[in-house]
C-alpha cells in the first residue's frame, strides 16, 4: 500500500525517472502512513475526530491521495553566527544600576538605537548572490510592530516591501536513495531582520537573521527537506552561518495547502513550525498532506483552517498551535533610526568575486568527472568533506579511488569516532600518497587500509610509516619463489593432496606464503608463482 | 499674507484665531499664580548691554584664577534653589554638582589642562538619558527609571569638563508646546510666571532664562528648542539632523528628534553645540561631515565694520507673517529685518507655497513614529508596571495608567495614521509632502543664506490657556514644524518683545539656514545679538540679582 500511496502526489517537475520515484516514494511514505494509521487510531482523543468511513477505509489513502497535490513553500530564518550583534553596538562602560550587564540596545532601553552591522549586509548580499537573486541597489529596513514579551521595542527591524534580494532560484540533486532527480525551486526573496524569538537573557544581543522565503515549489515532504537541507549546504558554504537546526541556527517554517488536482484555487494554507531537522519537515510535511487530503475527500473542507501547528516529534503529528483570527496589521513602517542600504557595483563585484564554488557547480563538475551521483552528493553534501575530497585529487590521486577511499575506510571511520573530517589526522596529500602507493605496488591495499587507520588516528606519512614498519610490498619473483618453495617443502602432504586433485588447496598455500612474507607479498606475484610451482611436477 | 490654503489649514486647525495674549493684569496676574507675592517688581530697569558669554568668561576667570568652579557652581545653586519654587524647571537637581566642581579646581590647581566645558553647569532635558541622574522623560511610565548609561551627548558634555546641574521639565517624552503636559509638575516662564515657558523643552529655556544653568541641552521634534527659547527670551539652536548623537534621547520621533542647545548668549550656545556635535558609532543616522569650529568665525562686537553682513541674502518666509500672527511679533520680526538691513544683508520676501503643509504632515509623522518608539514602554523590562492577571491587560493597564493624555492621543493618531487600509492616505502623503517642503526650503536656501521668521506665532501664553485645546496648541507649531521635515538647523534669537507679564514678552526670530550650515547661522546671529540695541535679556525673576 505504502507503494501505491505516493501516486497521489503529482511529480514536479516530471523529468525524473520515475521508477526511481516510486522506491522513494515507499521509502519515504512508509513513515508517513504509519504515522496516519496511529493517528487514526487515537482519533477518539481528537477534538476533530478524522472520520473515515468503512468504504474510505476499503478504497485506501492511496486512492485518496491521487486526487490530491499539495503546494509547499518555505520561509527559513538562518541566524548569522559569524556575528553575536546586528542592531546594536554595545558600550562596554555602564554604571552600577541593575541590568547593566545588558545591552542597551538589545534591552531596547530608552534612548537605544539600533545599528546595523555591516557584515550583515555582506551576508545577505552573499546569500542572495548564491541563490540566483536579483539584488535591490536600494533597500530598507522597516519596523514590524506587535506586542510580544520578547520583543523589546514593541517592533522587530525586518525589511517589508522593499528586501535586499528578489527573485532567484535554487538547484538540487534529490538524494539516490529517494530515487534521485534534479530540481530547481523558486527564491521569492531574501530579507535581513533581527531575531525577534531570542531571549534575552542570554546577553548576546539580538541575533542578526537571514529570511529566505520560497516559491510554493514544493510538492512533498522530500522535496521541502531537500531544500532546506541545500539552503543549509549554501549557508556552510559561504560561511554566513552555522546553519544547525538543532540549535535554531536554521529554522524552517512550512506554509501548505492541498488542492484536487486540477482546481486552480489553492486550498487553505496552514503553517507548521517547530521542525527542528530535515527529517521532521518531511515527515510534517507527508502527515499534513494526508491530514488534508482525507478531509478534502471526506468533505470536511471546513475543518481545514488558517493556522499554525506545531509539528510533534514525539506523537509524530501535528497539531494546533494558534488559529489565525484574520490578518495581522503590523503596521509597517520605514525604520527612521537606520540609514538605506545602498550596494555600489564595486561592493557586489568584490564579494562576487569572492564567492567558493557553491554546491551545485561542485555537483557537477564532479558528474563531468565521472562520478556517480551517490558519490557526487556524499562529496558535496560536506563543505568540508568537499574541499577534502578536492584537496587530494588536487595532489594527483585518481579521482575514483579518491572518492571510494572517503566514502568508505575514512567516513565510516569517522561515523565511529564521531568526528567531522577536520578532525581526522590525515591529510589529503597523504591520502593522495596512499592511493599512489597502492597503485604503484608500492604496498598492498591490505596494508594500505592498515596505515590508513593509523594515518587518522596519529598522522603522520606514508612514506615514513612504510619505511618505519618496513612494509613494502616485495614484488620480486626471486624473493616470492623462495618462499614458495619453503612453504611447498614444509607442507608435503598438502602437497600431494593437491595434485591428488584437491586444486582448492590453492588457497591454503597462498595464504601460508602470505603469512611467512607478513602480508608483504604481492598477491598476484605470489599466485602467479604458486600456481607454476604447484603444477610444474604434476 | 498666507495663501489661500494655508489659512484654510490654520482655521481648521485653530478654532480660535485670535493668538494675541490678553494684557495681563496685576489681579489676574495674582490669580493665575500662587506664588505671584513673590513676582519681582512690575517695572525693572533695563539692561541694554549685549550678551557675553558665560562659558567664556568662566573659563577666563577660572584659567586666572579669580574665582573657582565651587564659587561658581554655589551661587548658580544658590540662584536656582531661589527662583526654583517659583518656576519650576527641574525634575531633578543633581547632588553632585559641588563635588564636580571640586574637581575641576582640583585639576586647575595642579595645573592639569581642562576641557572647554570645565565648570560650566548644564542643564539637560529629562528625556535625555543620564546615567547618575532620574531620566523619566516627563512620564509617570518612567517614574524613577535611572538609565544605566549617559547620553552621547551628555557623555561629551562631561568628558569636557562639563557639570550636569539636574533635569529638566518637560512635556511627556517631548509631547506638547507648553510644558504642562509633564506628569510631574507645570514649569512657569520667568518672565512672567503665569505664562507658560513654552514646550516641550520648557524646563531647558526656563533654567537658561533664569540663569539656573548656563547652558542647557533640549530636544526638538517640531520645535521643541525653538519656541521655548522664544517665550523665555533666550538663545536657542535646532541642528541639522545627523550633526548631534540621538543616541540616550528616548525617542519620540525618530525621523525628527535632534538634541538641540540652549545659551543665554550665541556664543555659549556655539560652545555646546561644538561640544555634542559629531558622528557617533552608537547613531547610524549621525552624520559624518566634519565639525567646524562654530566660535572662531565670530567677531569681537568692538571690533565690527560698519556693514558686518555685506552682501548676505536674507529670506524673509512671507507665509509666516500673515494672518493668525500676533500683530506684535510681526512687528518685532520687520523690526529684526530692518536690523539685518542695517547690518547689510540684502532682506527679500520668499514664498514657501507649502509651508502650511507642514503643520498636517507633521502630525501625521510624528504620531506614527512615536506610537511606534513609544510601544518600547510596557511595563514589562522596567518603569512602572502594573498589578494585571495576564499579558495583554498588563500591557494595557501599565500604559493606560503610565501615559498621559496628550501622549495617548498621539499614539492613538499614530497608530490609526499607519494601519492597514489608511497608511497610503497618511502617512505615505505625509512622506510625500515631506519631500515636497524638503524641495521648496532647497531651492529657498539656493536663493538665500538664511530664512528668517517669527520662532512662534505668539509670545508666551497663559498658563492653562490652551491645556484642553490640542489643536489650538499645536497650531503654534507651525513656524519651526517645516524646518524638522526639512531636517534643517535654525537658530531662535531673541529680538524684541510684546506687550504682557511685568516686563514684556520676549519674541524670537527664527533663523534657517542649510543644512549643516550651523556655522553661518551662528556667525550671522552673533553679530545680530551684538548689535541688538537697548534689548533686555535678562528676565524680572532675577533682575535684581547682581551675579548675572
Amino acid at each position: 500500500m505504502a507503494l501505491l500511496l505516493c501516486r497521489g502526489i503529482r511529480m514536479y517537475p516530471p523529468l525524473l525517472n520515475y521508477a526511481a520515484f516510486l522506491r522513494r516514494k515507499s521509502h519515504v511514505f512508509y513513515c508517513a502512513m504509519s504515522t496516519t494509521e496511529a493517528q487514526t487510531a487515537t482519533q477518539g482523543s481528537q477534538s476533530t475526530p478524522i472520520k473515515i468511513s468503512p468504504h474510505r477505509k476499503e478504497k485506501g489513502l492511496d486512492d485518496v491521495l491521487k486526487d490530491y497535490e499539495a503546494i509547499i513553500g518555505i520561509e527559513t530564518h538562518v541566524q548569522l553566527s559569524t556575528l553575536t550583534k546586528a542592531f546594536c553596538s554595545c558600550p562596554y562602560h555602564y554604571g552600577s544600576q541593575p541590568n547593566t550587564n545588558i545591552c542597551p540596545v538589545c534591552m531596547g532601553l530608552p534612548g537605544a538605537l539600533p545599528v546595523l552591522n555591516s557584515k550583515v549586509i555582506e551576508c545577505a548580499v552573499k546569500l542572495g548572490l548564491a541563490l540566483n537573486c536579483k539584488l535591490n541597489i536600494k533597500s530598507k529596513f522597516d519596523r514590524k510592530q506587535y506586542f510580544y514579551p520578547d520583543l523589546p521595542k514593541g517592533y522587530q527591524i525586518s525589511q517589508f516591501d522593499v528586501p535586499v534580494a528578489y527573485g532567484g532560484h535554487i538547484d538540487l540533486d534529490l538524494p539516490v536513495e529517494f530515487g534521485g532527480g534534479h530540481r530547481r525551486f523558486g527564491i521569492t526573496r531574501v530579507h535581513m531582520e533581527e531575531d525577534a524569538g531570542k531571549l534575552l537573557h542570554s546577553g548576546n544581543g539580538r541575533v542578526p537573521l537571514l529570511e529566505i522565503v520560497s516559491e510554493p515549489d514544493m510538492r512533498n515532504g522530500i522535496e521541502a527537506a531537500e531544500y532546506a537541507a541545500e539552503l543549509q549546504r549554501l549557508v556552510r558554504y559561504l560561511g554566513v552561518g552555522n546553519g544547525n537546526m538543532q540549535e535554531g541556527s536554521l529554522r524552517c517554517d512550512v506554509n501548505i495547502s492541498v488542492r484536487p488536482i486540477g482546481q486552480v484555487k489553492f486550498g487553505t494554507k496552514v503553517e507548521i513550525k517547530n521542525l527542528n531537522s530535515f527529517s521532521s519537515v518531511n515527515r510534517a510535511i507527508d502527515f499534513e498532506i494526508v491530514r488534508q487530503a482525507l478531509l478534502l475527500s471526506e468533505g470536511q473542507d471546513d475543518q481545514i483552517v488558517q493556522e499554525t501547528r506545531l509539528w510533534e516529534e514525539g506523537s509524530q503529528k501535528t497539531v494546533t498551535m494558534r488559529k489565525k483570527e484574520g490578518l495581522s496589521d503590523y503596521r509597517y513602517f520605514p525604520e527612521p533610526d537606520l540609514p538605506g542600504v545602498i550596494l555600489t557595483k564595486d561592493y557586489v563585484d568584490s564579494i562576487c568575486n569572492c564567492l567558493p564554488e557553491l554546491p551545485e557547480v561542485k555537483r557537477r563538475r564532479y558528474e563531468k568527472m565521472g562520478l556517480s551521483m551517490q558519490d557526487i552528493l556524499f562529496l558535496a553534501n560536506d563543505v568540508n568533506v568537499a574541499e577534502f575530497f578536492d584537496a587530494t585529487i588536487a595532489k594527483g590521486a585518481d579521482v575514483k579511488l579518491a572518492a571510494n577511499w572517503i566514502m568508505g575506510d575514512i567516513a565510516a571511520y569517522m561515523k565511529n569516532e564521531k568526528l567531522s573530517i577536520d578532525d581526522i589526522k590525515l591529510t589529503p596529500q597523504e591520502l593522495a600518497e596512499l592511493i599512489a602507493s597502492i597503485k604503484g605496488g608500492t604496498i598492498s591495499g591490505k596494508i594500505g587500509k592498515e596505515i590508513l587507520f593509523e594515518l587518522m588516528a596519529k598522522g603522520g606519512t606514508v612514506k615514513g610509516m612504510i619505511e618505519e614498519k618496513d612494509l613494502v610490498q616485495i614484488a620480486d619473483p626471486a624473493e616470492i619463489e623462495k618462499m614458495v618453495d619453503k612453504v611447498l617443502l614444509d607442507n608435503p602432504k598438502q602437497l600431494e593432496q593437491y595434485r591428488g586433485g584437491k586444486t582448492k588447496l590453492q588457497g591454503y598455500f597462498a595464504g601460508q606464503v602470505m603469512k611467512a612474507s607478513k602480508g608483504k607479498a604481492n598477491p598476484g606475484l605470489l599466485n602467479k608463482i604458486l600456481l607454476e610451482k604447484l603444477n610444474a611436477k604434476s | 499674507m498666507l495663501s489661500a490654503t494655508a489659512h484654510s489649514q490654520l482655521c481648521r486647525l485653530r478654532p480660535v484665531p485670535a493668538l494675541k495674549p490678553r494684557p495681563l493684569t496685576a489681579a489676574a496676574a495674582a490669580a493665575s499664580s500662587p506664588l505671584a507675592d513673590q513676582s519681582p517688581p512690575s517695572t525693572p530697569p533695563p539692561r541694554p548691554s549685549p550678551p557675553r558669554s558665560q562659558i567664556l568668561t568662566l573659563r577666563r576667570s577660572l584659567l586666572a584664577r579669580e574665582t573657582t568652579a565651587v564659587q561658581l557652581a554655589e551661587s548658580y545653586l544658590a540662584r536656582l534653589r531661589l527662583v526654583e519654587p517659583r518656576l519650576n524647571s527641574f525634575l531633578h537637581v543633581s547632588d553632585s554638582v559641588l563635588r564636580e566642581a571640586q574637581a575641576v579646581d582640583d585639576r586647575i590647581g595642579r595645573g592639569e589642562d581642562v576641557g572647554p566645558l570645565a565648570g560650566v553647569l548644564v542643564g539637560v532635558k529629562d528625556n535625555i538619558c543620564t546615567a547618575d541622574m532620574p531620566s523619566t522623560g516627563g512620564s509617570r511610565i518612567l517614574e524613577d527609571y535611572r538609565p544605566p548609561f549617559d547620553a552621547t551627548a551628555v557623555r561629551k558634555v562631561r568628558e569636557l569638563g562639563g557639570i550636569v546641574v539636574g533635569k529638566t521639565n518637560l512635556d511627556e517624552f517631548g509631547m506638547g508646546s507648553t510644558t504642562e503636559g509633564s506628569a510631574y509638575k507645570v514649569t512657569a516662564n520667568p518672565w512672567d510666571i503665569s505664562r507658560v515657558p513654552g514646550g516641550s523643552s520648557g524646563g531647558s529655556a526656563a533654567a537658561v532664562s533664569a540663569r539656573q544653568c548656563m547652558v542647557a541641552l533640549g530636544s526638538d521634534t517640531g520645535g521643541s528648542v525653538r519656541q521655548p527659547s522664544s517665550f523665555c527670551g533666550v538663545v536657542g539652536l535646532k541642528p541639522t539632523y545627523g550633526r548631534v548623537s540621538r543616541y540616550g534621547l528616548m525617542a519620540y520621533a525618530s525621523s525628527l528628534d535632534v538634541i538641540g542647545c540652549f545659551g543665554s548668549s550665541v556664543a555659549d550656545t556655539a560652545i555646546l553645540l561644538n561640544a555634542i556635535s559629531g558622528h557617533d558609532r552608537y547613531d547610524a543616522t549621525s552624520s559624518k561631515r566634519e565639525v567646524p569650529d562654530f566660535i572662531s568665525q565670530f567677531t569681537a562686537s568692538n571690533t565690527l565694520e560698519d556693514k558686518p553682513l555685506e552682501g548676505m541674502r536674507v529670506g524673509l518666509i512671507r507665509e509666516t507673517l500673515g494672518s493668525g500672527v500676533d500683530s506684535g511679533v510681526v512687528s518685532v520680526i520687520n523690526a529684526a529685518a530692518s536690523h539685518l538691513e542695517e547690518l547689510g544683508c540684502i532682506v527679500k520676501e520668499v514664498s514657501l507655497p507649502s509651508f502650511s503643509l507642514g503643520l498636517p504632515a507633521y502630525y501625521i509623522l510624528a504620531s506614527s513614529e512615536s506610537s511606534s518608539n513609544l510601544s518600547r514602554y510596557d511595563g514589562v523590562r522596567y518603569g512602572s508596571q502594573a498589578v494585571a492577571d495576564e499579558l495583554s491587560s498588563l500591557y494595557g493597564v501599565s500604559r493606560a495608567e503610565g501615559f498621559g493624555s496628550e501622549v495617548k492621543r498621539r499614539i492613538l493618531m499614530g497608530t490609526y495614521a499607519l494601519s492597514a487600509g489608511y497608511y497610503d492616505a497618511y502617512y505615505k502623503r505625509a512622506q510625500q509632502v515631506r519631500t515636497i517642503i524638503q524641495k521648496s526650503f532647497k531651492a529657498a536656501l539656493d536663493e538665500n543664506d538664511v530664512l528668517i521668521s517669527p520662532a512662534a506665532p505668539s509670545a508666551a501664553y497663559k498658563i492653562g490657556e490652551k491645556k484642553n485645546d490640542p489643536l489650538a496648541m499645536y497650531a503654534g507649531d507651525i513656524m519651526t514644524v517645516n524646518v524638522n521635515l526639512a531636517g534643517l538647523p535654525a537658530l531662535v534669537l531673541p529680538s524684541g518683545f510684546v506687550d504682557g507679564g511685568p516686563s514684556g514678552l520676549p519674541v524670537g526670530l527664527q533663523m534657517i539656514g542649510a543644512a549643516f550650515d550651523e556655522e553661518k547661522l551662528l556667525k550671522v546671529g552673533h553679530i545680530f545679538e551684538q548689535t541688538l540695541r537697548g534689548h533686555r535679556f535678562v528676565p524680572p525673576i532675577i533682575e535684581d540679582d547682581n551675579t548675572c
